[in-house]
C-alpha cells in the first residue's frame, strides 16, 4: 500500500530535491528498504555497511517515534507518513580530555 | 562555499558554551540557504538530552555509559528539534545545521561526531577551555562520510542579505 516518506533536509539533494517519495511497502522496514533502493545514495546515510538502521535516524509513523512501537516491523496502513528525523548527536573523543 | 553568519548568532554560540561549562553545550542554527550557500541567522540553545540519561539511552544508547555523559557527549531531542524546526518554519526560516561545544578540547571534529553527523548541515564547534570561549569553527560533512571538510565563516551584517531572501 502507498506510504509517504517524509525526507528531512540533508538528505533531499539524494531524492532529486524531493521533499516526500512514495513508496509501496507493509512495514517500515520494507518502506525504508524501497526508499533506499529507489534513490541508492539514501543508504550510506541511513544503513549501517551491515545493513542496520544507523542508530542516529530517528524514524516518526505520525507523531510516534518507531523505536516505542515495533520498530521496523511497524506495520503500515494505505496513506500512512512515515518522517525521517536525523538525531543529532556528537562529542569529543574519549581518550583526548585534557582536564 | 563557506558559511555566513551573524555577529549576534557567534555570541550567542559563545555564551552557551562558557554558561554549560563543563559539559557539552548544543544547540541549532537557524537562517536561510540556497543551495549549498547559507546564512545563519539565529543560534538556538537546546538542551543537551545526555543530562537525561535515561531519556538519551533510550533514544540513541551510549556505548560506555559510565565514561560518556553530558561532559564528553550531547544528543539534542528530536522532539525539540521537531517544535523548533516547525517555529522556525513558520517565521520564514530553515534549520541549516547544529552547534556544539568541546570543554577543554579543540574545535575539531571527533571521530564520535564523524560517525553521527549528516549530510549538508553546517555543524559549528566552539572550544571552551576552563570555562573560556575559545575557537569557533565550522564544518561540513564530505559525501562520502569518511571526513569532515572545513567551512570558511564570514560574518554577516544585519542588512547583508547577499541574494538569499
Amino acid at each position: 500500500m502507498p506510504v509517504t516518506v517524509l525526507i528531512p533536509t540533508p538528505l533531499r539533494q539524494y531524492t532529486g530535491k524531493k521533499e516526500s517519495v512514495v513508496v509501496e511497502a507493509t512495514t517500515v522496514g520494507e518502506a525504508l528498504q524501497k526508499l533506499t533502493s529507489d534513490y541508492g545514495d539514501l543508504r550510506r546515510h541511513l544503513f549501517t555497511d551491515e545493513g542496520k538502521l544507523r542508530n542516529f535516524v530517528n524514524v516518526y509513523l505520525g507523531d510516534e517515534d518507531i523505536r516505542f512501537l515495533q520498530k521496523e516491523q511497524t506495520p503500515l496502513r494505505d496513506q500512512d507518513v512515515l518522517s525521517i528525523v536525523p538525531s543529532i548527536a556528537g562529542g569529543m573523543d574519549l581518550c583526548c580530555i585534557c582536564s | 562555499m563557506g558559511l555566513k553568519i551573524r555577529q549576534p548568532a557567534i555570541d550567542a554560540v559563545r555564551q552557551h558554551g562558557a554558561r554549560d561549562y563543563p559539559n557539552e553545550c548544543c544547540g541549532i542554527l537557524l537562517g536561510a540557504a540556497s543551495g549549498m550557500e547559507k546564512q545563519v541567522r539565529e543560534a538556538v540553545p537546546l538542551k543537551n538530552l545526555r543530562t537525561d540519561p535515561e531519556m538519551g539511552q533510550k533514544l540513541l544508547p551510549l556505548n560506555s555509559p559510565a565514561m560518556e555523559s553530558e561532559r564528553n557527549r550531547f544528543l539534542i531531542d528530536p522532539r525539540e528539534q521537531i517544535r523548533v524546526e516547525k517555529e522556525a518554519r513558520a517565521r520564514g526560516l530553515e534549520v541549516l545545521g547544529f552547534y556544539h561545544s568541546h570543554p577543554d578540547y579543540p574545535a575539531r571534529p571527533s571521530k564520535y561526531d564523524l560517525e553521527h553527523a549528516w549530510p549538508w548541515y553546517s555543524y559549528i564547534i566552539l572550544s571552551v577551555e576552563r570555562g573560556q570561549p575559545a575557537d569557533l569553527t565550522s564544518w561540513v560533512l564530505a559525501d562520502d562520510r569518511e571526513r569532515f571538510d572545513p567551512e570558511e565563516m564570514e560574518v554577516l551584517n544585519p542588512e547583508d542579505r547577499c541574494g538569499i531572501q
